[in-house]
């Protein structure tokens, strides 16, 4: 086997700019759209489980086809599609600071649209988790619908939200890759170009590898201190705080605690 | 109450309330009137229309024909050309800050400590500042015998404690009538006294209340009247002294004699 260490451990510890460039890249695009996708999934949970069909239908036809087709097919079609048939170009914008380029526009409103479908369902279920009685409680004390979801409902829906919504941020982390292929230079596209230069395909792969489980073990250790954050409060008062690192990152600690 | 119970004001109206689910007809035509101060507990069997009704005091549930007035508003609904068209949500919620209501499964918000449930709708509904708020809520619960409980969450407390601090959290948006459904169905039997001593307690204090339960010694002590349920009609409402030793109907008599076989 030809495997250069010498070239895996230069990468991986004295990266390019253009490798530095595709890290920043992939962690500012998840974080964006994983936050819109939040925000925007609120929003049709809310559409999906109201009773008016006027906003339940569009709610459940989005759902269906952003989960129902793969994501790669909505980042070219929202990009490349698009513009071919001449309906949307996306167009760079001079934000000021900085230049948005429109392929990373289109990537960030692929990922956006596609996780905001899915965390629509979790947001829905961690709702439909919370017992009738805490509405009708609400609602008995001269509560609107606003004022109960926000400081009744949604907090007492967010611990069930919080683990799988870290889940999805995995997979978001992992999915900016799919947006090479409209050459957005994130992390993988970033490699790509490296190896076409150095053709140390192998030894760069790996590098890019440990820079995804880095990018995923740091977020655990986020999602933990989340998962307490949104616990139960009177779990969290009665134990001590904090379950050990080590236990959340290779899988071993409880997602719900036992009463 | 002054001595003459007709002169005072009337708090509840209830005139041929109707409510069918699909279509099961479960209230078939309530009329019901409550005053100022008076205790009225409803009894009956399962499946008589007890709970659904007290519930559409505070329009939980809507009704199909009738109409409700507390305080002398009309309750979840309003009316146009004659008909009655559903009230907006913002009037709706106005009306039932003045129904307080007790659950027969507590309904405690969970992650809210016993001070905050207390607190959060006289902050967030009534405006009430933060410190006004905090120091009536520590007064009721300290009237309910919570008082160093303040930080604990509901789910570290008994089902009775839960029960007195969700009455507490009803009281302190300051309401003209208090709905009761069931309130110690769900204790254990050690922990019923603790919340109907609290119940008996406001009810001396002259708290308009109605009150759905099983438990017979409470209506006979508290109450100004007990109203017996079946079939999704009242069929008899009398003061405890008559309910329970002459009951005109025959349902009546046949009820109480089941209850009161079962408690012995």
């Amino acid at each position: 086997m030809n495997f250069e260490w010498g070239v895996f451990w230069e990468y991986l510890f004295r990266p390019s700019s253009v490798y530095l460039h595709g890290l920043w890249l992939t962690l500012s695009i998840s974080v964006i759209s994983q936050g819109f996708g939040t925000l925007l999934g609120l929003f049709i949970a809310l559409a999906r489980i109201s009773k008016h069909h006027v906003l339940q239908v569009p709610a459940r036809i989005f759902v269906w086809g952003f989960r129902g087709t793969p994501l790669l097919v909505q980042i070219v079609f929202i990009y490349t599609g698009l513009a071919a048939a001449n309906i949307f170009r996306f167009e760079d914008i001079n934000l000021g600071f900085a230049v948005l380029p429109g392929n990373m526009q289109a990537g960030i409103l692929a990922l956006t649209l596609n996780e905001a479908a899915y965390m629509a369902e979790i947001i829905r279920a961690g709702i439909n988790s919370v017992a009738i009685g805490q509405t009708e409680a609400s609602k008995s004390l001269g509560m609107t619908y606003g004022l109960y979801m926000r400081r009744i409902i949604l907090p007492q829906a967010a611990r069930v939200v919080v683990p799988p919504l870290g889940n999805e941020f995995n997979s978001m982390l992992k999915n900016t890759t799919l947006l090479s292929v409209i050459g957005v230079p994130e992390l993988l596209l970033a490699t790509q170009m490296v190896t076409s230069v150095t053709f140390r395909v192998f030894e760069l792969y790996m590098v890019v590898a440990c820079y995804y489980l880095t990018l995923t073990t740091l977020w655990g250790f986020v999602q933990q201190r989340l998962e307490t954050r949104f616990g139960d409060p009177a779990t969290a008062a009665s134990r001590k705080l904090g379950q050990k690192g080590y236990r959340r990152l290779f899988g071993f600690g409880q997602i719900g605690e036992p009463r | 109450m002054s001595d003459d119970p007709a002169a005072e004001p009337v708090i509840v109206t209830a005139r041929g309330v109707e409510k069918h689910f699909g279509d099961l007809q479960v209230l078939k035509g309530i009329d019901l009137t409550v005053r100022k101060g008076e205790v009225v507990v409803i009894v009956g069997a399962s499946g008589s229309g007890k709970t659904t009704f007290i519930r559409c005091i505070n329009h939980l549930e809507r009704i199909q024909k009738g109409r409700i007035e507390v305080n002398g508003h009309l309750i979840g609904y309003r009316e146009r050309n004659g008909q009655l068209v559903e009230d907006s949500e913002r009037n709706i919620a106005r009306q039932r800050c003045e129904i307080g209501m007790v659950f027969q499964l507590f309904n405690l918000f969970p992650h809210l400590t016993a001070l905050e449930n207390i607190i959060e709708a006289p902050i967030h509904v009534r405006k009430i500042p933060r410190e006004e708020a905090l120091r009536t809520g520590r007064a009721l619960l300290a009237r309910v015998g919570l008082a160093e409980k303040e930080d604990t969450y509901p789910t570290q407390l008994s089902g009775g404690q839960q029960q007195r601090v969700a009455i507490a959290r009803a009281l302190a948006m300051r309401p003209a009538l208090m709905l009761f459904d069931e309130p110690t169905s769900a204790l254990d039997p050690e922990m019923i006294g603790e919340v109907l001593d609290v119940m008996k307690e406001l009810a001396r204090e002259g708290m308009t209340m109605i009150v759905v339960s099983h438990e017979m010694g409470f209506a006979r002590e508290v109450a100004n009247r007990v109203i017996m349920m079946h079939g999704g009609r009242i069929i008899e409402d009398a003061p405890p002294e008559q309910f329970f030793t002459a009951p005109a109907h025959e349902r009546t008599a046949a009820f109480l004699s089941r209850v009161i076989s079962r408690k012995e």
